[in-house]
């Protein structure tokens, strides 16, 4: 029998003798203040190959670009990155404002660090210019894992449910079905998908209280939800945290309990 | 893959992509909950014979968007699947994916408007890599191909060179088999009789006959009485 529990977060406020019993499981109580400092504190304790979700859909809107922006100045490498439309904005401007420079996960690419990337959308329609997906994937140096966008969500929603897998019929009689058990209902053909969790899930909410408990807006939901429950950390950049009561309880989008760190941009943040 | 005709002798012209978007918008029916593709199909949304108004839902989360922000005004927070950004209007929803895909999974999407590299007499759909370049993007196609109620192909008739886009057998891959309804080109709208296991030419456009569309496409089409001119 092991009996740990281990603490964590930069604002604990249990002690430790709040140790509690579970046969050989390791398991974490989080802090009831999840408020983390700075962008980099939250990312800090990130390895070099970890699989991490990026949360939004494609685009600045829902993306948690300043997360993002930690990640790489922290600089490790062997990164598996998870994403929905994954590089294509920097290249053809997709989901950004006109007058801004686009940032999108191909950042992890250009700089070496990602060695793997399972999407639904890795590339734009133009090659010219090349976006750093493409152009690591054709130099060898990146993993590119394809997956049609509603069998990508329904694989994350279903790690963070606890279902190990699920039948759809979409990709039967594509390459992606290649390999996959098939199963008939009714007469019709399915495919077998798996789950899809991840070490950390970098996401983005409109606000979060100080437990975690977040608040969405407009269609910046998009994978953030889901994405909260698959990973085991997940990370939260909002542009404001307040106070419990501060997000009404019929707004809740995603609950506290699947939130570990969250972090308030500046006020003013130019970036979308 | 050879040129079904390589001399490029068109007797009339082709119709533009937007009167392509015009004549598939013909065939969307008033309350439809509708999803649009990127390119010609987008353009479908300004042709909408009067009266017919339409539940636009994109994959990214929102049902009941309408016309686009000007430039310079959108809000990256209110986006299409295209990256554009609606107007909030009355009666708009925001959701997340996981909804999003039970909406198309699940069957709920009325007509899909999308569009090909390549149909296949039987309406297999290939649209999402080419396989020279090695990388493609799914996205949301294969989802949409796969369960929507109708799918509505819209695209030029042939490819560079004039090669045949509407095929015996899909050579690219496959976005869905046995999915495509009924394809709008540039110079015919041909019907996918499943049935009866054939394609069948419903209309040409100005200046061209069923001889003329046939020797621009790959797959046997088939007459199901005189076919109609393209308006």
């Amino acid at each position: 029998m092991v009996f740990v529990c281990e603490h964590f977060g930069t604002n604990n406020q249990r002690s430790v003798s709040d140790i509690q019993e579970k046969d050989r499981t390791i398991w974490r109580v989080m802090p009831i203040n999840k408020t983390t400092n700075s962008f980099a504190d939250a990312v800090a304790d990130i390895p070099s190959g970890a699989s991490i979700m990026i949360g939004g859909f494609g685009g600045a809107g829902g993306q948690p670009t300043r997360l993002m922006m930690a990640l790489r100045d922290l600089g490790v490498g062997d990164l598996t990155i998870i994403g929905n439309v994954a590089g294509i904005s920097k290249t053809t401007g997709y989901g950004w404002p006109d007058h801004l420079d686009p940032i999108d996960q191909g950042m992890f690419f250009e700089s070496g660090q990602a060695t793997k990337i399972i999407c639904s959308f890795p590339v734009p329609g133009t090659t010219n210019p090349l976006s750093d997906i493409e152009k690591a994937w054709r130099e060898g140096k990146a993993d590119v894992n394809i997956v049609p966008q509603g069998t990508l969500i329904e694989r994350i929603r279903a790690a963070g449910a606890g279902i190990p897998g699920f039948y759809t019929p979409t990709g039967v009689g594509t390459t992606v079905a290649e390999g996959k058990e098939h199963r008939e209902f009714d007469g019709k053909a399915y495919l077998l998908e798996e789950a899809l969790s991840a070490d950390y899930a970098l996401i983005r909410a409109q606000k979060a209280d100080t437990r975690g408990n977040l608040q969405y807006i407009g269609t910046s939901r998009s994978f953030n939800p889901a994405m909260a429950t698959a990973a085991k950390t997940t990370i939260v950049e909002v542009d404001e945290i307040v106070e419990p009561g501060g997000i009404d309880s019929e707004r809740v989008g995603t609950l506290s309990t699947y939130v570990d760190r969250i972090v308030q941009r500046e006020s003013g943040d130019p970036l979308p | 893959m050879t040129s079904v005709h390589p001399n490029g002798n068109d007797p009339a012209p082709r119709l533009d992509r937007a009167a392509i978007a015009k004549r598939a918008a013909r065939d969307l029916v008033d309350g439809s909950t509708v999803n649009l593709g990127i390119g010609i199909p987008t353009m479908c949304a300004d042709f909408l014979p009067d009266g017919v108004e339409l539940l636009y839902h994109a994959e990214n989360g929102i049902l009941g968007f309408k016309e686009l922000s000007a430039p310079g005004e959108g809000d990256p927070n209110l986006m299409d699947a295209g990256g554009k950004f609606p107007k909030l209007v009355p009666g708009m929803a925001f959701f997340d994916s996981v909804e999003s895909f039970s909406l198309i999974r699940g069957g709920h999407i009325d007509v899909t408007v999308l569009g090909a590299l390549q149909v296949s007499h039987t309406g297999d759909l290939a649209n999402w890599m080419i396989p020279k370049r090695g990388i493609g993007s799914i996205g949301g196609a294969m989802d949409l191909a796969a369960n929507s109620k109708r799918v509505v192909v819209a695209m030029e008739h042939t490819a560079r060179d004039n090669i045949a886009k509407i095929v015996d057998e899909c050579s690219f891959p496959l976005t869905a088999p046995d999915c495509v309804d009924e394809i709008v080109t540039d110079i015919a709208v041909i019907e996918i009789d499943r049935k009866n296991d054939r394609l069948v030419l419903r209309e040409v456009a100005p200046g061209w006959s069923c001889d003329d569309v046939q020797a621009h496409t790959e797959a046997r089409l088939e007459l199901d009485g005189e076919p109609g001119l393209m308006a």
